[in-house]
């Protein structure tokens, strides 16, 4: 099916400015500056001491992994299999994984990690929930911000894990998959109605255009999706990941319908949560039952990383609503740059 | 119709889930009560089944158990995730 309206042009996001020595030293290797790093070039201790949920460590892994995505501006595709950067990248994803794996509770209880999903707590104290009944405008266009890192991207981390599936699992994924990208209809992908509601909420649109703007604690969920996306050994990891996003996905999307109704946004922009609340519900179904069971069934050994993706996107989910609330609840920005063409309070 | 076409009729899906919708497999018209029809074109459709959907009859989850004072989470905190949308 064609689009209704003419296709936009494909445009690589900039480069962002560096956050610290090892994003510094990736991105001079992507602007040709100096030879992309090698593990011996980095500053002796440099990853090891870098914070893992950190603003430097998190840019430098969200560049290394946007090579295999769109790429950058300016920036050779080679790069992509440069044996320096994927070196470099290699050492940032063990301290990411290392503080991770300490941080959760790990086990292998596949079925009672989905059941503490699918309650719904009547008293938590989430951003939706925020949203839905105090937010104001300039926080729903925060959020819309900081998560626009993944939802321009929104079901590409999971394709990689395609070919790592067969049979079932398989086919149930992709049955996902193809209702992420519109079910044959290019108007309707999700990553486009997030764009839409960007543009409606007087936002740029363009891929990556916020990424300078976005929280380490933003990119760390993407990260965590492109990391378990790329190893085959983590394939566990990203339906772990997945099926904590599909299954939290719909009450949520329904305050955040609520929220921008209250709030006076318009339709296009209203359409990508109203469009999830329902897409989601299916989703859970079709990971549950038709992923999940045939996955575990098939490969029982993988119930360990389907727990640890899990609990880690849950960690780190809960660390980016952290940010977002405290910020909030003080009257503060969570962006690093501010949006330039919005008042900051509305 | 050519003679030697296969005359085995196209069957629609339909699972069943213990806690929730019904699965409808392929594009739909649903007959609402008051006569109005509803499309859906998504491969599947999840049906309400528990007659709490707020999009009746499109399931938004509104069957699931709602529970006070979550400290049970098996490794939430209570936050929600947000619209994770995926």
């Amino acid at each position: 099916m064609l689009s209704s309206t003419s296709p936009r042009p494909v445009t690589a996001p900039a480069l962002p400015a560096p956050r610290g020595p090892l994003s510094s030293a990736v991105l001079a290797a992507l602007r040709g500056i100096s030879a992309a790093p090698h593990a011996a070039e980095i500053p002796p201790g440099a990853v090891g001491q870098a914070d893992p949920y950190g603003e430097d460590l998190q840019l430098a892994l969200y560049c290394c992994y946007e090579l295999h995505y769109r790429g950058f501006a300016g920036v050779s595709d080679d790069l992509e299999w440069d044996p320096g950067l994927l070196g470099l990248r290699r050492q940032l994803e063990q301290v990411f994984l290392a503080a991770l794996g300490a941080d959760v509770a790990g086990g292998t209880d596949v079925a009672a990690e989905i059941g503490a999903l699918l309650v719904e707590p009547v008293d938590a104290a989430g951003v939706s929930h925020h949203l839905r009944h105090a937010g104001q405008l300039w926080q729903l266009r925060e959020y819309v911000v900081q998560r626009s890192l993944y939802h321009l991207k929104e079901a590409d981390p999971q394709a990689w894990v395609i070919p790592r599936l067969s049979g079932p699992a398989k086919v149930a994924l992709v049955s996902v998959e193809h209702d992420e990208y519109g079910s044959g209809n290019p108007d309707r992908m999700h990553a486009r109605l997030f764009a839409d509601m960007m543009t409606e909420l007087g936002l740029c649109a363009e891929y990556g255009a916020y990424l300078d703007a976005a929280q380490a604690t933003a990119l760390a969920e993407v990260n965590f999706m492109s990391l378990c996306g790329l190893h085959r050994r983590l394939r566990g990891g990203l339906i772990g990941q997945l099926v904590t996003a599909e299954l939290t996905s719909s009450p949520a999307s329904d305050r955040l319908v609520r929220a921008m109704r209250r709030l006076g946004c318009g339709p296009r922009a209203i359409e990508f949560y109203a469009e999830h609340i329902e897409a989601d519900a299916v989703h859970e179904q079709l990971i549950r039952h038709g992923v999940i069971a045939p996955l575990l069934a098939a490969e029982p050994e993988l119930a360990r990383d389907v727990v640890f993706g899990i609990q880690a996107s849950t960690l780190l989910a809960d660390r980016f609503a952290d940010l977002l609330l405290s910020r909030w609840a003080q009257g503060r920005t969570t962006l690093r740059n501010p949006l330039p063409e919005l008042s900051h309070r509305r | 119709m050519p003679p030697d076409m296969p005359t085995e009729p196209i069957r629609r899906r339909i699972a069943l889930t213990d806690d929730g919708p019904i699965l409808v497999h392929g594009p739909i018209e649903v007959v609402l009560t008051d006569g109005k029809t509803m499309i859906s074109d998504r491969a599947v459709t999840a049906l309400c089944t528990c007659l709490r959907s707020s999009r009746y009859p499109i399931c938004d989850t509104s069957h699931r158990r709602r529970v006070r004072n979550v400290t049970a989470r098996g490794s939430g905190s209570g936050m929600d995730r947000g619209g994770r949308g995926c």
